[in-house]
């Protein structure tokens, strides 16, 4: 007995000679705590990567190339963001990417002004997102319903506007993905500035504006953040209206990209837009999450992928390794949403 | 006082569920700097009446006046604009956002739709300072604080608010002794400030050390109004009960006359973390063992080590002096040992079940899911249970979670006895449950001793543990210190030994 209680004195003393700074700061941002995971698997990525083939992978090119090839998916994450961190999941986006790109493709090739068909499909992205959000707040639908409702609705849409490809010859929207800004031999298109701006403005929404906080406040809790008087209904259905009208974006962004619309695009992108809103640390149940951690997904998402390029493996293997950092970051955060409850 | 004017006057108020009435022609004055408690049986209509001074909920009949103004709130947040704040039992905050926000979130610091941070943070620190809690971090994460903090937080938030009545409902109900102190503290500081206070507790003697006057409700009837000073405690508990309040039959001392080496359970040097030291723990047929010991004293890890509910890290466990490896609940249930939880909400009522699936659902689960009992035999059985405690309503269908609190614990029993237990583990059965409903639990487990299951009885009340338990164990961080026969005990010695600090104690 007086041998366990000096162990347990010493276990104690260890603890407050800690830095009390340090700790301060972690109970304090816990929930970064899986975000600072996903960028540290980044890194190893991109140092395995690098040290596999011999400096060749982190060069300009290739790290451009990441925001370039992935702008599209960042943008999509950006919105599932915001339903995610409010409990939510929209399951519609890799849809209404198609519907609103396969549309801008054609109302542009029906001559319709740029200046019109943008504003048209960023609107008819926001408008499915209005519905999904209309349906799961005041008809009470589960949001996996609702949104695999608006993931059909919309796929249906963009068989209606075309069953094949359209081609954009319009200028401007090319310009959108020709252009390259560089410095060195590191660039930049627009679609990434567009992208970059996306994580931007959504980091300031969510982190210093009232909706933002109202956002965070449904996921740790709906019933109370009502009981606080806070705008809980408005807020939910405006984070569906965000993630369609970023879905829209992307279809924009993607249409660039590819040169052309094509009813068939992001089918399944739904589900890589999530893995990467997951891999960058947001909680599935909500309440927990960075618009920064989802970037840093969806690089993670996008350097796994490029590996596999290069290094000519299967296809597949891609799936494999996602899904399993998708599992090893769910039980992380298990267990950190464990610690958090044993400890209040 | 009763010269001043009230600042909150409720007269009249009838609310109505369909043809039952839940409240009737019920008045209520609140004068500015008291504190006011109200006191009632579950079912007397104490919630309903703070949510029809909350807003929560529409009342059918009768007239609210906030300082002589006649007012009318539709949502809880249109009551909080006009001054009047709640903080609910269950704390509705929100344990993902830090300290600062919840004071303030949904009011408005910064402009236009933005959040000041800076300014969030000092004026929390203000706020929390004026309530003399400086040592809480108001840029920390409000569920990395312990329950009592998050309680103090909620009030924090409804000071903030130009509050004028603060509606506490059962704040004190997870709090340790030191906690409640700390909120007892705080309320005195908002009593000064000249703020109503509506103080709802089932702790009679919390309600005596703070409250200045109290309103008792009976089946949603007014009985009256009282100073506090000038209603006995008996006299109170009269009046909440109607009758003489339900006498705790005293069993013939069993312990004295029960055949000596009859033991069921025995344990010895139990470990479990860093919560329970080197617990002895020696059980008789038919005895009945209390457990007291503060909140944090390792007394539910004792009762989950008991019933394999946590495995025990070091230590042995002989039910009738076969060494037994209590590795899951499932095998401590095949060897009748029994658990309720402390928390009945999370680990025990399934709240949409109803009430005869959540009696049958242990001896159920017990057969395994292959061989179903014929529905016959369930309803039955449940009728027995239902009857034999006496479950109000005696609704068989209805779901379990719209059962006051006292007859959910009947429920959980319930279906715990449904399995002829040998040894029943009660964590807190008579937690927030009203006076009558307690006795009723207290008798029930003198009977089920006189059958011969032995208990272990857990309970923060420490008269209660002394009347039920025929031994009494005395846990203090995380050991055991002295196990008593309750007949040579006093509620002050038992409370030295569950209070005394380490240091004074070797």
């Amino acid at each position: 007995m007086t041998a366990t209680m000096t162990r347990s004195e010493g276990r104690s003393e260890k603890r407050t000679g800690a830095s009390v700074s340090v700790q301060g700061f972690f109970t304090r941002h816990s929930a970064l705590m899986p975000t600072f995971a996903a960028l540290a698997i980044l890194l190893l990525l991109f140092a395995g990567a690098e040290a596999f083939l011999r400096g060749d992978f982190i060069t300009p090119r290739n790290i451009s190339a990441l925001l370039l090839d992935n702008a599209y998916l960042l943008i999509l994450a950006v919105g599932m963001t915001f339903v995610i961190v409010t409990g939510g999941i929209d399951l519609s986006v890799g849809s209404v990417m198609a519907f609103t790109g396969i549309l801008g493709a054609k109302l542009l090739a029906e001559g319709m002004p740029v200046a019109i068909a943008i504003p048209v499909i960023l609107a008819g992205g926001a408008v499915i997102g209005l519905i999904i959000g209309v349906l799961v707040q005041y008809f009470n639908v589960q949001p996996f319903i609702a949104s695999l409702a608006g993931l059909f609705l919309a796929r249906g849409l963009a068989f209606v506007v075309s069953l094949s490809s359209i081609k954009v010859e319009e200028p401007a929207i090319l310009w959108l993905q020709s252009t390259r800004f560089s410095v060195g031999g590191w660039y930049i298109t627009p679609t990434g500035i567009i992208a970059l701006l996306a994580v931007a403005v959504a980091a300031f929404v969510m982190h210093l504006t009232r909706m933002g906080r109202t956002v965070y406040a449904i996921g740790g809790s709906e019933s109370s953040a009502r009981l606080m008087g806070l705008k809980v209904a408005r807020t939910k259905v405006m984070v569906y209206v965000i993630s369609g009208f970023c879905a829209g974006l992307a279809g924009l962004v993607l249409t660039a990209y590819s040169g052309a619309g094509y009813p068939r695009n992001g089918i399944g992108t739904e589900l890589d837009a999530i893995a990467a809103v997951v891999i960058g640390g947001t909680l599935l149940t909500g309440g927990r999450g960075y618009v920064i951690g989802s970037m840093i997904g969806v690089f993670v998402y996008g350097t796994i992928k490029t590996i596999i390029t290069f290094m000519g493996a299967e296809q597949s293997w891609m799936q494999i390794i996602v899904g399993a950092l998708l599992l090893l970051f769910i039980v992380v955060q298990r267990a950190i949403v464990a610690r958090s409850e044993g400890r209040g | 006082m009763d010269q001043a004017h009230p600042l909150l006057e409720l007269t009249g108020a009838t609310v109505r569920f369909g043809a039952d009435a839940a409240l009737r022609d019920v008045s209520l004055r609140l004068f500015p700097g008291e504190v006011h408690s109200l006191m009632g049986e579950n079912g007397a209509g104490k919630s309903t009446l703070i949510k029809a001074v909350t807003g929560a909920l529409r009342m059918d009949e009768g007239e609210l006046r906030l300082d002589g103004e006649r007012v009318e709130f539709a949502t809880p947040h249109e009551a909080q604009r006009a001054g009047i704040s709640t903080v609910y039992q269950e704390i509705e905050l929100l344990p993902n956002l830090s300290v600062a926000e919840n004071i303030f979130i949904g009011r408005d610091v910064g402009r236009s739709g933005l959040v000041s941070r800076g300014e969030m943070v000092a004026r929390a620190r203000e706020v929390l300072g004026g309530l003399g809690l400086t040592d809480v971090d108001p840029r920390a994460l409000l569920g990395s604080h312990s329950v009592a903090v998050q309680q103090l937080v909620a009030i924090a938030r409804a000071v903030t608010a130009d509050v004028r009545v603060l509606v506490l409902d059962e704040p004190t109900s997870s709090l340790d002794v030191d906690e409640v102190a700390e909120l007892f503290r705080v309320i005195r500081e908002l009593q000064s400030r000249g703020v109503a206070i509506l103080f709802v507790s089932h702790f009679i003697e919390q309600v005596y050390e703070i409250c200045d006057r109290i309103t008792v409700l009976r089946d949603g009837v007014l009985v009256g109004e009282y100073l506090t000073r000038e209603l006995l405690r008996i006299d109170l508990v009269h009046k909440m009960l109607g009758h003489d309040a339900t006498a705790h039959r005293e069993r013939e001392n069993p312990s004295a006359d029960r055949p000596e080496g009859e033991v069921l359970l025995s344990a010895r040097g139990l470990r479990v973390g860093q919560s329970l030291e080197a617990a002895d723990v020696d059980l008789g047929k038919g005895e009945v063992l209390g457990v007291a010991g503060l909140l944090g004293s390792g007394r539910t890890s004792l009762a989950r080590a008991l019933t394999g509910v946590a495995r025990a890290d070091a230590g042995i466990i002989r039910i009738e002096e076969h060494a037994v490896d209590l590795d899951s609940p499932r095998r401590a249930i095949t060897l009748g040992v029994v658990y309720s939880s402390e928390n009945r909400l999370r680990d025990g009522i399934v709240a949409e079940l109803s009430v005869l699936e959540n009696i049958t659902l242990a001896l159920q689960a017990e057969r395994g899911a292959l061989k179903p009992i014929p529905m016959d035999r369930r309803r039955e059985l449940a009728q027995s249970w239902v009857d034999a405690l006496d479950i109000r309503p005696a609704d068989l269908d209805r779901p379990a979670g719209l059962l006051s609190g006292g007859n959910q614990q009947k429920v959980l029993l319930a279906r715990l006895l449904a399995l002829s237990p040998r040894l029943l583990v009660l964590d807190e059965p008579t937690r927030g449950i009203d006076v009558g409903a307690k006795v009723e639990v207290q008798n029930l487990v003198g009977e089920l001793a006189d059958n011969g299951v032995s208990v272990v009885f857990i309970s923060a009340e420490l008269e209660e543990v002394m009347r039920v338990g025929d031994r009494v164990a005395v846990l203090r961080d995380g050991r055991i210190v002295d196990t008593l026969a309750s007949g040579e005990l006093t509620a002050d010695a038992l409370l030295a030994l569950v209070a005394q600090p380490e240091d004074e104690g070797e």
